[in-house]
């Protein structure tokens, strides 16, 4: 139990992991896809804002009479990250934008019929 | 005092060229820049390799800030080798894309293709010369996001979805880069390469870093499209522009194997992944099945592109084939395949990019009679063909003689005897082609049109890489320098890390 508590930020990096990946995989719907992969991406921001942690670290801003400080390059990784998962979303919307006015559907089994008829 | 900025110059020229060429508006101007910044590159890209084959590495502090606290860049004769294939091939498919989208690609979004060919340049060259693995994952995502571009550019609407399949495979592969470098960075502390190689010598084996190293090589094994995660890249291949697709079956999928090549003998060496994780049994069962399944897929497909990038799937098994020997000669002919490969399916992909503009088709009766009515590129078709099945005097032949010479060496016979198995089918798969093309008459599709020769300018780019073909594999000394070099430069760091201890 206390494995569980202890490390509860991780168990929820993990949880949130699945439930992206498996709107992934099992959503029809592109933009729901999109949302998937956006939590998916999530939790690895979360992850590593967690590696960031040091016991007992405060800010990592100078001040009087503070050593510890928690590891700041983490989040500043992620901010790149963010950005990049950004851009991704970004242009996976504009790609349904297109597949909408060129199939009228965003909807995966509908254009996968169409498709087919080509 | 110039040279010394020379090896940032790759990522730096075509990522400077990429907005001016929305800028200047004109196709035409836009098509100048981007390829006179190309050749830019290629010619520093070769600079670099005579320099890293003769002085060993090189490494540049980007902005002044020293490794391991700023972002190193760090070129080996492995980076140089690839990158200058890059870059070159980059050159060769600016060159031909000038005719070649014009039929295939909004005349609109013309400069949005030089400036997306351009950023994906930025980031392939980036990947190829960091020694910053998180700075890996960046420049992965800028390449990778300006390939989802380039591939959803195509004509048919079938291209969109292609696109955002890739896009979503794409980004989940990225995000397992992500996961496994914050892995290592958890356990070590390091993002810098050498830093990380030396930090990871120091555990003997570590659940997280163990964990990480599955990630990455899961992350990576779906970029370079190994079994069974290549889903996506067929349906991409096939409907991106023709110029697209030669670009990215010869470079991109390059890269990512380049990629596993440096998380393997760089970062955590050869032993802890081969040895300790047995890594070696799992990729080679995988390349031998994408080297049959895939071969056996190109033979049945209608539509030739289709055919081709089943074709580099399976040829991407070869290169896996070569790493996952775990020797020095496999390394150096898995690094080989990649030099040669990349120069026979960019040509092979122009060859049918020219048939696309002549006919309007890219399905095998298309290719009826082209024989006669094509002959220049159907005769650059057919030599880049028989490079793919390994016929002597061409790359092919090559890069399966030192595969072959390689699984010998270490006693396997079975996968020696597979990698020429599997060149049987390649001869199929071509063969068919080549048929329709020499001893059909014309079908229904192209019977009663008058198809001429393809333009010069696609013409000219499309023989440059045959004749590089036929001349580094009658002249191999400057290609297997370079890959000795690189893998001796790959294996060596391994032996001095595991020296250390």
């Amino acid at each position: 139990m206390n494995f569980i508590v202890e490390h509860y930020n991780y168990w929820v990096v993990v949880f949130l992991m699945m439930v992206g990946f498996y709107i992934v995989i099992s959503a029809n719907n592109l933009v729901k896809k999109i949302v998937g992969l956006n939590v998916f991406q999530t939790s690895v921001f979360m992850m590593y804002i967690s590696i960031g942690k040091v016991t007992g670290g405060s800010a990592p801003i100078a001040a009087e009479g503070i050593t510890t400080y928690s590891n700041p390059l983490p989040h500043v990784l992620i901010l790149t990250a963010i950005v990049v998962g950004v851009a991704t979303t970004a242009v996976g919307l504009a790609l349904i934008v297109r597949i909408k006015r060129a199939y009228g559907t965003v909807e995966e089994n509908e254009f996968e019929h169409k498709e087919e008829l080509i | 005092m110039f040279v010394q900025h020379f090896p940032v110059l790759p990522i730096i020229l075509p990522l400077i060229a990429a907005p001016l060429c929305i800028l200047v508006g004109r196709s035409h101007l836009a098509w100048i820049l981007a390829t006179l910044v190309s050749a830019l590159s290629f010619y520093v890209s070769v600079d670099l390799l005579l320099t890293t084959i003769e002085q060993g590495v090189l490494s540049y502090a980007i902005g002044g800030w020293e490794p391991p606290w700023g972002i190193e860049i760090r070129i080996d004769a492995a980076s140089a080798m690839i990158l200058s294939v890059v870059t070159g091939i980059s050159t060769l498919v600016l060159v031909y894309a000038k005719e070649s989208i014009v039929k295939e690609i909004d005349s609109r979004q013309h400069t949005l293709f030089y400036t997306a060919h351009l950023l994906c340049l930025t980031g392939l060259s980036g990947i190829l010369s960091t020694g910053d693995a998180f700075n890996l994952f960046v420049f992965l995502e800028i390449s990778s996001l300006a390939t989802y571009t380039l591939v959803s550019l195509g004509a048919d609407k079938r291209c969109l979805t292609a696109a955002f399949r890739y896009l979503v495979m794409g980004t989940i592969g990225a995000t397992f880069i992500l996961i496994g470098v914050g892995m290592m960075y958890m356990k070590t502390g390091t993002l810098n390469m050498i830093d990380l190689s030396a930090r990871i010598a120091e555990f003997d084996s570590n659940r997280t870093l163990n964990t990480g190293l599955a990630f990455i090589l899961v992350g990576v094994s779906i970029k370079l499209a190994l079994f069974p995660l290549h889903m996506w890249l067929p349906p991409a291949y096939t409907h991106a522009p023709s110029a697209v697709s030669a670009f990215l079956a010869s470079t991109a999928t390059k890269v990512a194997v380049y990629v596993m090549v440096r998380f393997i003998f760089t970062i955590y060496g050869a032993e802890y992944v081969f040895y300790t994780m047995s890594m070696d049994i799992i990729l080679l069962v995988l390349a031998i099945v994408a080297i049959f399944k895939c071969s056996f897929m190109a033979t049945v497909q209608s539509n030739v592109k289709t055919m081709l990038a089943y074709s580099s799937v399976a040829q991407i098994g070869y290169m896996i084939l070569g790493i996952s020997l775990a020797s020095n000669l496999g390394l150096m002919a898995g690094l080989l395949h990649i030099f040669n490969h990349a120069l026979m399916k960019g040509a092979l992909f122009m060859a049918v990019g020219a048939v696309l503009f002549r006919t309007g088709s890219v399905d095998i009766k298309a290719f009826q009679g082209l024989g006669k009515q094509m002959p220049l590129t159907m005769a650059a078709f057919t030599i880049a063909g028989l490079s793919i099945i390994g016929v002597p005097l061409t790359v092919g032949f090559v890069s399966k003689w030192y595969l072959v010479t390689a699984a010998l060496e270490q006693q396997h016979w079975v996968v020696a005897f597979l990698v020429l198995l599997g060149s049987l089918l390649a001869i199929v798969y071509i063969g068919r082609i080549l048929e329709a093309a020499y001893f059909k008459k014309p079908s229904q599709l192209t019977a009663g049109k008058d198809i001429k020769e393809a333009p010069m300018l696609m013409l000219v780019p499309m023989w440059g890489l045959v004749i590089a073909n036929i001349y580094f594999g009658i002249d191999t000394s400057l290609s297997v320098t370079a890959a000795d070099s690189a893998a001796q430069w790959l294996t060596q760091a391994v032996t001095e890390t595991g020296a250390k201890q």
